[in-house]
């Protein structure tokens, strides 16, 4: 008799994640060519990232500076002295027969990142790092899917973009906490402006380490490792790690395998079957055989060096939520949806509620129409066709009661089309202030025109003045509602 | 008139005094190349119709009165490690037989700049692992002096060319004395610089923290003329030393030596494998140090038996690392794998192995064979460490003599050239041929060898002076009062 565990017991999902982030340096780690996506296949290339026979390495500055500036902002320790190592394995893709990275002494020891607590309101998970270390990355390999063919076209272009790997300790315990954790890192990594984190283009990728604590009645029990790979975005890696703890769960009911008795295994993830299978090892053992790369000299870091990043890195998003808050007086949900969206859109933001005097207001302009628009058109706030000045300009005209939020949204829609300046939209477009007095004869004129209103308002049924707004915008489409009504009740009241 | 193509420096003296062309000495240059090569066989490609060409531009220079480099119209050959752009470059292996570097290395830019004339490129050791330069896949090369005996190695070819009157300067590469030891086998000078004084980058590497170019010449006088051009600090050389440019020649034009100390290194002096004749020749370079003035001192490097094992730990290490990049996939031999074994192992995994084991000869397969087994997980500690541990205590002993020495004296090589055949099935009699030399390249200090007396059999042979980390200079100038008092480096093979 196989004794099946059919009970369900208790479980925590037990996650760390490898994350590799491309570094937005002008040049490549160890040569100067260009540090770019998107080129033709093998024309970013030179003797150095080809691994062409003599060719030397030589440190890219920036890219130290943009791993401490990483590190800084991860609570991590920046060690004195760092070394570069050469791990070693052969690959097409991998020209040298070893890529230049980090094996004991990382530019980033043990450090940490909080997060939201995606379980819990307004509570805090605080996530270890062990490390983050600078490398290379390789080039990338196009095996050609079309029927019969079997050879593969290589591309070196990659070959020697920096890549910051930054692992953390197996702390997250859901997979809304490993998709909350990666959000955190990515807006803090494109907040400093050191990556641009798209999963798609490859410029930000994740591995996952997965296993479960089983809570037996015999005590706790740990399943096998699994690290999943090939996800491409956020979500996938949420319904990967959903998926993988389910699997574990019910592969640990069949064959009752531990983390004791099983080695880590590889696993992929496929994305339209929302699967994850066993990939194929790279070696029964992969040894490495790291040494230090003696081509490159161990880099000091000194203090100095530390400390001018350290005062370079300015607020960090988790500041930023509170000073948005304290500052402009918008709630927490509202900052949390400014900052997420990345420096450029705080800055946009700050200045709309500088130039309007009114952080709400801007809050909820940019959060409706802004950002709307941006979905719709793909677009980014870099390229939104109407400035921060101007939106904040429209806005102050709205606060200062000279626009209503009807005409404030034609205002707007009309500029997103010409890229004109408010005034000469609002000119455009014949939108007039209408002065005091003017606004005084047509709302007595209106009053005298509907004798009944005048009665019905005094016989308490306020709503009656409703019509005349109306009618007063018909007379005139300057008119602000707004400003009618409030003409017609200081008027009504001395008749 | 006859031209004297052994030395640089009368050259450009007859050059300046328009006694002769730049155009008559290429001609020389190779006329004499076509009466030795046949039995000689020094080269693996000769330049003839490009060095026609640069010698007329630089007498055209020299006719339009424009400035000329410090090497103006001197036929070079260099080792066929480093890298020519117009030129193959094999490193003497099958893998490279058809490789065409797309740039030249430092060094060999610095020479076209100096005016030099570049007549072709010099057979080695395979990847220059060797010391017989026997272990070439492009045929053995002869000892100018016996043509039964090897040049020694692995710049074999490098001091051939220079010993045959072919041309009166050539670049050597040293990593455990390739060198010093066929310099010594060849009646001739050669200088291993400090590591990092010259670029290593386009040098093809073997040991990246043992390798160092240098020159080869009759005289320390041409010898330190080369150097002048080669020497300095290369951005694109990690490891190479940023300092003030040296003038070797005014070090090697004092050849007085009062005030000096000169350390007899005790433990090679009195090695009980010592060839007779060559201790005579350091006993007999003792008296002619004391003569010119030095004081003579005696030193011990009682780590000194660990430098061979230590070399032959390190050296593969870097070795295994530095030649994965031959698999075959982007350039150099590649290998067609049988069916049965692409269907066994995959096509991909079979080619590099094929193209390896075709590609590379039996020493360079020893070598790498070493290198993986003593970096591999389990051995690394044992051995990489051990010897880098042994390393550090070689470069103490150092560090202790240089406080007591300004230069050590001792052999270059245990006996004089031997016979061809006769050691290269038998690697650990090989390897011992390094024994004198090695520490020079574990410590990093320069060393060079010069002709110090005459063997039994009528070879010449070399006695070896070290200095410290940059003592290049001091290096020169006992070097030149030895040559100054002595005429071995005026010899010449009896052809």
């Amino acid at each position: 008799m196989t004794s099946v565990v059919t009970d369900r017991y208790p479980f925590l999902t037990v996650i760390g994640l490898e994350v590799h982030a491309q570094l937005k340096t002008r040049t490549k780690l160890f040569c100067r060519c260009e540090n770019r996506f998107g080129a033709a296949p093998n024309t970013q290339v030179c003797p150095v990232c080809l691994g062409l026979p003599g060719a030397l390495p030589v440190i890219n500055r920036q890219a130290i500076d943009l791993a401490i500036r990483s590190g800084l902002a991860l609570n991590c320790e920046i060690p004195p002295l760092t070394k570069w190592d050469r791990k070693q394995y052969f690959y097409p893709d991998l020209p040298k027969g070893y890529q230049i990275s980090q094996f004991d002494l990382p530019i980033c020891a043990a450090g940490f990142l909080d997060i939201a607590d995606p379980a819990v309101e307004s509570s805090v998970r605080r996530i270890g790092i062990i490390r983050a270390h600078l490398e290379e990355d390789a080039g990338k390999s196009m095996h050609d899917e079309l029927a019969g063919r079997t050879d593969s076209r290589i591309d070196l272009n990659r070959c020697g973009t920096p890549l910051l790997e930054i692992v953390s300790e197996p702390d997250l315990r859901s997979a809304a906490e490993a998709k909350a954790y990666l959000s955190e890192l990515k807006l803090l990594l494109t907040h400093l402006d050191v990556s641009d984190c798209e999963m798609q283009e490859g410029s930000l990728r994740v591995d996952a380490n997965v296993n479960l604590w089983i809570e037996t009645p015999g005590g706790r029990v740990a399943t096998p490792i699994a690290e999943i790979k090939n996800m491409n975005s956020f979500r996938s890696v949420e319904r990967a790690i959903q998926y993988e703890a389910e699997r574990q769960y019910l592969a640990w009911q069949e064959t009752g395998k531990t983390i004791r008795t099983e080695s880590k295994t590889t696993r992929g993830w496929d994305d339209t079957r929302e699967q994850t299978f066993p990939q194929r090892e790279k070696e029964e053992s992969a040894d490495y055989r790291y040494f230090p790369d003696p081509d490159l000299l161990p880099v000091r870091i000194p203090r100095e060096q530390i400390e001018a990043l350290r005062e370079s890195l300015g607020d960090l998003p988790a500041a930023t939520r509170q000073r948005l808050e304290s500052s402009y007086q918008i709630k927490p949900y509202d900052a949390d949806v400014i900052v997420n969206q990345g420096p450029a859109m705080i800055r946009y933001f700050e200045t709309v509620a500088d130039t309007a005097g009114d952080g709400k207001r801007a809050s909820n302009w940019i959060q409706q129409d802004v950002m709307r628009t941006l979905k719709e058109r793909g677009e980014t706030i870099a390229t939104f066709p109407i400035s921060a000045a101007s939106l904040g300009d429209l806005l102050r005209r709205v606060v200062a009661g000279s626009l209503d939020n009807a005409r404030a949204r034609n205002v707007f829609a009309q500029m997103l089309h010409s890229g004109e300046s408010v005034a000469a939209t609002i000119a455009a477009l014949g939108i007039e202030v209408v002065d005091s007095s003017a606004l005084d004869s047509l709302c007595r004129e209106l009053l005298d025109a509907n004798p009944q209103v005048v009665d019905d308002f005094r016989n308490g049924k306020q709503q009656a003045l409703g019509s005349l707004i109306g009618q007063a915008r018909k007379a005139n489409p300057n008119a602000s509602p707004q400003l009618v009504r409030e003409t017609l009740l200081r008027i009504v009241q001395t008749l | 008139m006859s031209i004297p193509l052994d030395s640089a420096l009368d050259l450009l003296r007859l050059q300046a005094a328009g006694e002769v062309t730049a155009e008559q000495i290429v001609a020389a240059a190779f006329d004499s190349i076509r009466r030795t090569e046949a039995e000689v066989h020094a080269f693996t490609y000769l330049a003839e119709e490009e060095a026609f060409q640069a010698a007329r531009e630089v007498d055209q220079k020299r006719s339009r009165g424009e400035p000329l480099g410090p090497l103006a119209g001197i036929p070079i050959a260099v080792k066929d490690v480093l890298c020519t752009r117009d030129m193959p470059t094999t490193c003497s292996s099958r893998m490279l037989q058809n490789f065409r570097p797309p740039y030249d290395a430092t060094v060999v830019r610095k020479l076209r700049e100096a005016d030099a004339v570049l007549v072709g490129k010099t057979n080695m050791d395979e990847f220059a692992m060797g010391a017989s330069t026997e272990t070439s896949a492009l045929g053995i090369t002869r000892n100018p002096w016996d043509l039964t005996r090897t040049p020694g190695g692995s710049s074999g070819g490098a001091a051939a060319v220079v010993a045959a009157g072919n041309v009166p300067l050539s670049l050597g590469t040293d990593t455990g004395g390739s060198i010093r030891q066929p310099a010594a086998f060849c009646g001739i000078t050669g200088l291993k610089p400090t590591y990092g004084r010259c670029s290593r980058f386009g040098l093809i590497a073997f040991a990246s923290s043992l390798d160092q170019v240098g020159p080869l010449a009759w005289s320390v006088a041409d010898a330190a003329l080369l150097m002048n051009v080669i020497g300095g600090f290369d951005p694109r050389d990690s490891t190479s030393l940023d300092l003030p440019a040296v003038d070797y020649r005014a070090a090697a034009a004092t050849p007085d030596l009062r005030g000096l100390k000169v350390g007899v290194i005790r433990e090679a002096v009195d090695h009980e494998g010592l060839d007779p004749a060559i201790r005579d020749a350091v006993l007999e370079t003792m008296t002619i140090c004391r003569d010119a003035g030095a004081e003579l001192i005696d030193v011990r490097l009682p780590h000194s038996r660990f430098g061979v094992p230590a070399y032959y730990v390190v050296a593969p290490c870097e070795a295994s690392s530095n030649l994965s990049r031959y698999d075959g996939a982007h350039y150099g031999y590649r290998g067609e794998p049988d069916a049965n074994r692409s269907a066994e192992i995959g096509p991909l995994a079979a080619t590099y192995c094929r193209s390896r084991a075709e590609g590379f000869g039996p020493e360079v397969k020893r070598r790498i064979l070493m290198g993986t087994y003593a970096l591999s997980t389990g051995y690394f500690d044992a051995y990489y460490l051990k010897a880098l541990k042994a390393r550090r205590l070689i470069r103490g002993d150092y560090d202790t003599a240089f406080a007591q020495a300004d230069v050590l004296l001792g052999p270059t090589t245990p006996s004089p050239a031997f016979r061809l055949g006769e050691k290269v099935d038998d690697p650990i009699q090989m390897y011992l041929c390094d024994l004198f030399t090695v520490g020079a390249n574990l410590a990093g200090i320069p060393a060079l060898s010069i002709p110090g007396g005459t063997s039994p059999d009528s070879l010449p042979v070399g006695v070896q002076l070290q200095g410290p980390p940059l003592g290049e200079p001091q290096l020169l100038r006992v070097a030149a009062a030895i040559q100054a008092r002595t005429d071995f480096h005026r010899r010449r093979p009896n052809r």
